[in-house]
């Protein structure tokens, strides 16, 4: 049970916001975690078009031997990704609470600008009175 | 042909046209037009749930007439980006700031008097200062903001300074001002809110808004009211 990290990708693949909490995965450089992040974001739009059912939201875990990945994908473009352990019961659920902080610290927030990368005090005093300060 | 039929039309055009000025200028036209009670006997079938129109509705009755905070923080942020946009330094930005409170706390003020008037039995105006600011801390604050202040305080320096503190003002509650602009305080506009309120009850100040982060209370702010000078010198006569 833990908690890795947490990153927030913006609509055009670009990681805006990337943070540790727990070690147990590989420390990267922030350019690597940039790369990463594009990355998953492409596999995500060929993910949400390989459903042979028509529209899909596309992955939503994927999981490794040691870690798994969840994805929200929010109705706009914005991706939010918690890198947890295997075991981690809910998530979902976690990803929903960080959607709702996002939401009141970040986007009411009149000096952030969308898109870009987060600067915010208020987002990181609140997710770490959810996460842990890690 | 056609040279017949063009007077025609002409005629027919000047006609219609002479015709509607006479509706225009009749009594029974002007009748139906300004009459207000045949407004409502023509009752328009309302979906169910859906409130009246901001205009009808009573200006007393404060309990149903809540506005959702998450519009307002959008539509607060949306302006600080507005006013940003459009100043040189972050002195002015808190003047604009205040402006707009300014011209919000003038119409509080007529409002509260007004609800005054329909709901207390011997409604008053403050003339007095302390009980002035207690109506300040206590009552534009809950009309406003839903609660009231946490403080009034009196500056231990100066005798024209008064202050009242809010722990978690609404109004930044999901602002985070960056380092490089930390004297910043979005809490001008309601400075500007004081100040027009205190002006309109005759105590004219300079109000300005200062963060005083404290531990428990990191968004806490403290509203800075410096008097002038007349505002004391009447204070000393009425005493």
């Amino acid at each position: 049970m833990a908690i890795y990290g947490l990153w927030v990708i913006n609509k055009a693949g670009g990681l805006v916001y990337q943070r540790n909490f727990a070690d147990g995965l590989a420390q990267l450089t922030s350019n690597e975690y940039l790369v990463l992040a594009g990355t998953l974001h492409g596999i995500h739009a060929i993910t949400s078009r390989l459903s042979p059912m028509g529209s899909s939201s596309g992955a939503q875990v994927i999981e490794g031997e040691s870690f798994k990945m969840t994805i929200l994908l929010t109705a706009s473009g914005t991706k939010f990704v918690v890198l947890t352990s295997l075991a981690e019961a809910s998530p979902d659920a976690l990803l929903q609470k960080v959607y709702e902080i996002y939401s009141d610290a970040v986007m009411k927030n009149p000096f952030h600008t969308p898109e870009m990368p987060i600067r915010s005090e208020g987002f990181d005093t609140r997710i770490t009175a959810l996460i842990g300060s890690g | 042909m056609s040279s017949y039929a063009q007077p025609h039309s002409r005629v027919s055009v000047l006609s219609t046209s002479s015709q509607s000025s006479v509706e225009h200028l009749s009594p029974a036209a002007s009748s139906t037009r300004f009459s207000l009670p045949s407004i409502p006997t023509t009752p328009q079938p309302k979906p169910a749930g859906v409130r009246p129109n901001i205009y009808d509705r009573n200006l007393n009755k404060t309990r149903i007439t809540e506005v959702s905070a998450a519009a307002f923080t959008f539509l607060f942020s949306e302006t600080v980006q507005y006013t940003q946009k459009r100043v040189s330094g972050i002195n002015d930005l808190e003047r604009r700031l205040n402006t707009l409170g300014y011209r919000i706390g003038t119409r509080v003020l007529e409002l509260m008097v007004w609800r005054a008037e329909g709901q207390s039995k011997a409604p008053k105006r403050e003339i007095r200062l302390l009980p002035a600011l207690m109506s300040i801390h206590t009552q534009v604050w809950r009309a406003v903001f839903g609660k009231p202040a946490d403080a009034i305080e009196k500056s231990v320096d100066n005798a024209d300074e008064y202050m009242i503190v809010d722990n978690d003002p609404l109004i930044e509650r999901y602002i985070s001002v960056p380092r490089d602009m930390s004297q910043l305080s979005c809490s001008s506009f309601t400075a500007g809110i004081v100040e027009a309120v205190l002006d309109g009850l005759g105590f004219p100040a300079r109000v300005t808004a200062h963060s005083t982060p404290k531990a428990q209370y990191p968004s806490c702010t403290t509203i800075l009211i410096k008097l002038e000078k007349s505002v004391l010198e009447r204070e000393e006569v009425l005493k």
